[in-house]
């Protein structure tokens, strides 16, 4: 390690892996040696990650679902207040009360689908703290083949358990190869 | 019993599910075989598709525009026959998206790993056909400026829509149906741009994939929120994609109308619109699998079930014809069988025959196996149906209205020019957009693609030395 890089603060040490299976393996012991502040990065959602990891399921369906009775409370005030108080209408004959509501469903179901996608679609991003311009990991040169065929597994210098020679001499003892240590943006 | 055990323990272990993407491919083969098709400069046929599809569209833009200055009067429409081609394409082509949505959805949501290789251009295709849906109602209101009265505000009188209007509900459906048609799309597109970005050589290229994909990274603690936002759009595209259709189809059953007014129309227009749309699938997708070398990602495997799904929607559609002959039977209404008898033997009998034997008959040819796996066969299948469907359309609207009640109100109706070429020029329309998606965007699913070879599953061991290994044990 040279002068200069020592005076950077250290953001974290990545680990490759050969394949899904492998980081699979890793991810397990590095949840069981307890550090928190790290993640796995791959071209694709690896099925059961989220166990091996010891992450529950994603909290993004209770939001979704707020979404989306947002909407339907939406379709049922911009339906039932103009028909019934600014604009009343009288159609097929009939009076406006409980037993003449379904024909006022196809829109409320509407409604419900599209404000239950848009709270999907920008919560997925926000949760993620997307869009987000720049990354340490980036500073990486061999990172980018995370979208095309390599695992990487990542532990953060924000970790309590962290430490720039220990945390290296664990990846490698758990079998990551081009064990590196990633230095954060000035 | 225990030998019966013992033969069923050998048969499963001898039946491996088959590759999902054929001779082995890497990861690293699928992102330059798909990445490649953006990157690489357009070969000569793309230009010259580009370039006839777009004069098409070119014209099809001017007769809009010349209706648009005109007035609805240069189409052919005129009562008793007050909805004729313009309806019809716009359901022809609200159908052909739903197959896109099915893939992406309702597959998702049944675990059928294959669809990865094409619900992307499913999609995409989807989105491009209900944009050329949108513009039939749009023009046809004639007063393009009054457009905004769909709109659920009140006008300058105070007067609101009525919201329990089919044509309002319509509105509503396929403008959400657009919407999160594009919300899925994009959604899945995120990691594909990111490797776009990772794999651009310039730097205009990487700045503009890197903002498209968000500064996308692929950590498992992205993957975890994206995936339960998948699952979720998954979950809510199903019974949209229902609804959609079977929204369109209320503009017909609600009205009194015989041949419209019938209560199978949600489940009939939904199942053809998904037989439609595969079909569409079909024609796009089996040049650009030929063209662009495709053959090891959308295989033989994908088109052998996509024709057993056009077989099984094609039947169901034959179920509903026969049906609604059934009913009108049975129905003992004069006018209702009077409408069917019409339908079949009347003037137009030609546009109902077409309809059943491309939609009904010609699909019977997938039940044989070589014919499933043969190109020719396959296309002219899909291409029957994509002329059966647009025939369907315009038996039930424009055969329906030709004769309604009083045999002195009765016309006959005939296109004019500018319907045809309305029509023709929003496939123009369709093909231009797919074009440029095929070349500006991955056309395949690239990161689920990746997710479904044999390798992404974290508990694969490689094959040994004698093949063993590569099929799981099976405990039976």
């Amino acid at each position: 390690m040279s002068a200069a890089s020592l005076s950077k603060p250290a953001f974290a040490v990545v680990a490759e892996f050969p394949s899904a299976g492998a980081l699979y393996e890793a991810a397990e012991k590095v949840r069981d040696a307890g550090f928190r502040f790290w993640d796995v990065h791959s071209p694709f959602e690896i099925h059961g990650m989220n166990k091996a990891m010891g992450l529950g399921k994603s909290t993004l369906g209770y939001i979704i679902f707020c979404g989306g009775f947002l909407g339907f409370t939406t379709a049922a005030l911009l339906e039932f207040i103009p028909s019934s108080y600014l604009f009343p209408l009288i159609v097929h004959g009939k009076p406006v009360n409980f037993y003449t509501n379904p024909p006022f469903f196809p829109i409320m179901f509407e409604l419900t689908i599209l404000f239950s996608a848009f709270t999907a679609f920008f919560g997925v991003f926000i949760m993620n703290r997307l869009p987000r311009m720049h990354h340490p990991l980036f500073n990486y040169e061999p990172f980018k083949r995370v979208t095309n065929d390599a695992f990487f597994l990542v532990i953060e210098s924000v970790d309590p358990k962290f430490s720039e020679i220990g945390t290296r001499e664990f990846l490698e003892g758990i079998g990551g190869k081009e064990v590196t240590l990633i230095y954060a943006n000035d | 019993m225990a030998e019966s055990d013992a033969s069923m323990t050998t048969f499963v272990e001898r039946m491996p599910r088959p590759p999902l993407v054929w001779n082995n491919h890497s990861m690293a083969w699928i992102s330059d075989r798909i990445a490649g098709i953006v990157e690489n400069k357009a070969p000569r046929w793309w230009w010259v598709s580009i370039a006839i599809t777009a004069s098409v569209a070119g014209f099809g833009t001017f007769c809009i525009f010349y209706l648009l200055f005109t007035g609805v009067g240069v189409w052919g429409n005129n009562i008793p026959v007050g909805w004729a081609w313009g309806i019809t394409n716009f359901v022809f082509w609200i159908g052909i998206g739903h197959a896109g949505t099915l893939i992406s959805a309702i597959l998702h949501l049944c675990r059928q790993k294959w669809r990865t290789s094409i619900n992307r251009a499913a999609e995409a295709m989807t989105l491009f056909a209900v944009m050329c849906a949108g513009i039939f109602p749009a023009i046809h209101v004639g007063r393009i400026w009054m457009i905004w009265f769909v709109a659920p505000v009140p006008n300058p009188n105070w007067i609101w829509p009525n919201f329990r209007s089919p044509l309002m509900w319509d509105v509503f459906a396929v403008s959400t149906y657009f919407t999160v048609s594009v919300l899925f799309w994009y959604l899945g597109l995120v990691p594909d741009l990111a490797t776009m970005r990772d794999r651009a050589k310039g730097n205009v290229a990487r700045a503009v994939y890197w903002v498209l994909s968000f500064g996308w990274r692929g950590g498992n603690r992205q993957w975890r929120h994206f995936d339960m936002a998948y699952l979720v759009l998954a979950g809510i595209s199903t019974p949209l994609v229902l609804s959609v259709h079977s929204t369109v189809s209320f503009d017909f059953a609600t009205s009194v109308l015989p041949g419209w007014h019938t209560t199978i129309f949600p489940p009939y227009f939904v199942a053809g619109a998904i037989f439609g749309g595969f079909a569409m699938v079909l024609t796009l997708m089996l040049p650009a699998r030929s063209l662009y070398k495709l053959h090891d990602v959308f295989t033989w495997d994908h088109i052998d079930v996509m024709c057993k799904l056009l077989l099984f929607t094609g039947s169901i559609v034959g179920y509903a014809y026969v049906m609604e002959w059934f009913v009108a039977f049975y129905g003992a209404n004069p006018f209702e069988r009077f409408a069917f008898l019409n339908r079949y033997f009347g003037p137009y009998w030609w546009a109902s025959w077409s309809m059943f034997g491309c939609n009904v008959i010609m699909p019977q040819l997938m039940w044989v196996r070589a014919f499933r796996r043969n190109w020719a066969i396959v296309y002219f299948v899909s291409m029957c149906a994509n002329a059966g469907m647009w025939f369907e359309r315009f038996v039930i609207f424009v055969i329906s209205l030709h004769r309604d009640f009083l045999p002195s109100a009765w016309r006959m109706y005939y296109p004019t020019w500018v319907d045809v070429f309305t029509f023709v020029g929003t496939i123009g329309i369709f093909v231009t957009l797919f074009l440029l998606f095929i070349r500006f965007l991955p056309m395949v699913a690239m990161s689920e693609v990746k997710s479904v070879l044999p390798e992404a599953d974290p508990h694969y061991h490689p094959p040994g030395p004698a093949g063993e290994g590569a099929v799981k044990e099976v405990q039976v």
